[in-house]
């Protein structure tokens, strides 16, 4: 008896006379903004973060007006852009990270039209931190503010990562009335950090 | 079966409900119109996505054969199943191997097809849907009623009463933040005694073997990362050949969909997690039937974003629960009739032919002209009811025939001028909802003479 697999790939391949057509050409004007980075602020707002911009020096102050504001007691420092030495240690299981309050990680780069930071794995202890924390702060570099998400995903072209997302605001669901509530199951509140 | 007519009259009969779903739907279509004009190569986007699409349709097993190579070798299992029962059997076993008993699965249209909870159920498997709407819907045994935003049908105080009996919140609360913190705590204690996690696929990227999906709420991200098994199911349709092409569908998709510039969440899956598995479930159930029959293949291209149901002004005054089918709305209606075309013959003219769907669809299905296709094979198969076909012959004839024309038209003027009582009469179920325009007293050939013209 012929396997699913086989069934499948032989009726796709007898329902069409044959493969055709060249790969078509993806030629798209690509958005130019004139300050992307303002753009990029304008967009995380629009989709319920907030944007802060400073120095690498002023990291740890802006940071700390996040955790004042969020009151957040159980704080966790992911590897951020620029850090030199070690990953932080495993942790024993995703489930462990549950108390965190407020999480804090890198992006790689972060997209003006759409307000969306890149994390990936290879920056992160455990991927599920980024959903179990109440607040999210992710830092990333003023020269990695690209315009739109043709950049973005020639930028991941050559990357390497088992796991990655495009983060957009914090969580949300509307999935009632239709009325707009921000935090459903992850973060609260999102705050980006673009480092100059 | 009943008709789409049939159900859309017991859904207009809570007026008060039926008027909030239309104008709810519509604010949702008014926004993607807004922040699709702030992308000014929309249209090339479109036709960019629509060019993909096609060219994924047409490569299907090729495309399928580099996906399976490229995710295995990325450490995915890859399954196969030809059917709903197929696709149900594997993911039951690999549950059933690992004594998997409590399962959070995330939005997907694919299982719900496949009718995949009450099967895992039937084995004692909990299995706990997680997208707010999603859970809302599972908690009162209801199937989702659109396929973004499962629970449109339904107002706050509906849910505040399911929260209030199941979820054990106060009696009376309504507020949409409250009620949604509830839910997050029920579902947070889901997640994390969750053994392993179920999802959809919305991307599937051929030269990668990696996966996309996209969410709002966060709830696959949570299910995929905490328990040690991830089963993502998808339809062989899923496939982009290209991770570049994800520029295009991910600047289309919330657009399209909510009016948002991106989801919440777009997450790319290359292989498991450390120390995780990941199953990926390819499932043909009937598509590659679709993909045989020329005229409606187009309909494979297909990114559920809901465009054509919030525009649809048939879906948003009828509900999605009209349409019997697991995909309402005019996508719904195309894959329902073209799959079966007995059962679901209703569909087809659950449709004004407006062409809306068409204009917003981000990836140019020719949606009202396939709808008009499933009519003209609906007629030549002979599966039309006998009424529809004679009115049909008669409408044919007045219209090839100008004296008739004229005579039918003179005589509608002068029974609604002078005795609409008994059209009213004649036609009961025509004027239950509806009335006569008012009618001139002349034909516009008449006034055209009377001004001189021709």
């Amino acid at each position: 008896m012929a396997s699913d697999r086989d069934t499948i790939l032989q009726s796709l391949r007898d329902s069409q006379a044959a493969a055709s057509g060249d790969l078509p050409q993806v030629r798209i004007r690509p958005e130019v903004y004139a300050d992307p980075v303002a753009h990029f602020s304008i967009a995380v707002e629009s989709v319920g973060g907030r944007c802060l911009r400073g120095s690498r020096e002023e990291r740890v102050a802006l940071i700390g007006q996040v955790i004042e504001s969020t009151a957040a007691r159980q704080v966790r420092w992911e590897q951020l852009p620029g850090d030199t030495g070690g990953t932080l240690g495993a942790v024993e299981s995703p489930q462990s990270l549950a108390g965190v309050d407020l999480l804090v990680a890198g992006g790689r780069f972060a997209v003006a039209e759409n307000g969306a930071v890149w994390v990936d794995d290879g920056c992160l202890t455990e991927r599920a931190g980024l959903f179990l924390a109440q607040h999210l702060v992710l830092v990333v570099r003023l020269e990695d503010v690209v315009n739109d998400m043709h950049q973005a995903y020639e930028r991941l072209q050559s990357a390497d990562f088992g796991y990655g997302v495009f983060i957009s605001g914090p969580s949300k669901t509307a999935d009632i009335e239709q009325a707009l509530v921000i935090g459903a199951h992850g973060p609260r509140s999102l705050t980006v950090v673009l480092e100059s | 079966m009943a008709s789409h007519g049939d159900n859309a009259n017991v859904f207009v009969r809570d007026e008060g409900r039926a008027k909030w779903h239309d104008e709810s739907l519509w604010l949702i279509r008014t926004k993607r119109d807004s922040v699709a004009r702030t992308v000014p190569e929309w249209e090339e986007l479109r036709t960019a996505a629509a060019a993909i699409k096609e060219y994924t349709v047409a490569n299907l097993p090729d495309l399928l054969e580099r996906f399976e190579t490229n995710a295995r070798q990325r450490g995915a299992v890859v399954h196969w199943a030809a059917d709903a029962a197929a696709h149900n059997r594997i993911v039951a076993s690999i549950l059933e191997a690992r004594g998997v008993s409590r399962v959070v699965k995330s939005k997907s249209m694919l299982t719900e097809e496949c009718g995949l909870n009450p099967y895992l159920e039937c084995r004692g498997v909990e299995v706990v849907d997680t997208d707010l709407g999603e859970r809302i819907v599972q908690l009162r045994n209801e199937p989702p009623s659109h396929i973004v935003m499962p629970a449109i049908h339904l107002r706050r105080q509906e849910v505040g009463e399911l929260f209030a009996r199941e979820l054990g919140t106060e009696p009376g609360l309504t507020d949409p933040t409250r009620l949604t913190e509830a839910a997050r705590r029920h579902l947070r204690d889901k997640f994390l005694g969750a053994e392993a996690g179920i999802t959809g696929v919305n991307f599937a990227i051929a030269e990668s073997g990696g996966i996309v999906v996209c969410t709002n709420e966060g709830n696959a991200d949570l299910g995929t990362s905490l328990p040690p098994v991830h089963i993502a199911c998808m339809g062989i349709e899923k496939l982009v050949p290209r991770l570049s092409d994800l520029a295009v569908f991910t600047r289309l998709l919330a657009r399209s969909a909510t009016g948002q510039p991106i989801t919440a969440y777009t997450s790319h899956m290359n292989g498991p997690r450390d120390g995780a598995e990941l199953h990926i479930v390819i499932v043909d159930n009937g598509r590659s039937e679709l993909l045989a029959k020329k005229d409606y293949r187009q309909a494979l291209g297909c990114i559920r974003c809901g465009a054509c149901l919030n525009t649809c002004p048939v879906y948003r005054r009828s509900g999605g629960y009209s349409y019997e089918s697991v995909i309402p709305g005019p996508i719904g209606s195309v894959l329902g009739a073209a799959r079966d075309p007995a059962r679901h013959q209703s569909l087809p003219y659950a449709c004004t032919m407006c062409g809306s769907c068409t204009d917003v669809c981000p990836v140019k299905i020719d949606l009202h002209a396939q709808l008009f296709g499933l009519r003209r094979d609906l007629v030549s198969s002979g599966a039309m009811t006998s009424g529809k076909r004679s009115a049909s012959r008669v409408v044919s004839w007045v219209l090839q025939n100008p004296r008739a024309y004229e005579a039918l038209g003179s005589a509608a003027r002068f029974i609604s001028l002078r005795l609409p009582w008994l059209a009213r009469f004649a036609l009961p179920a025509w004027f239950a909802s509806r009335d006569l325009p008012e009618m001139p007293k002349r034909s516009f050939r008449q006034q055209m003479e009377d001004l001189g013209g021709e």
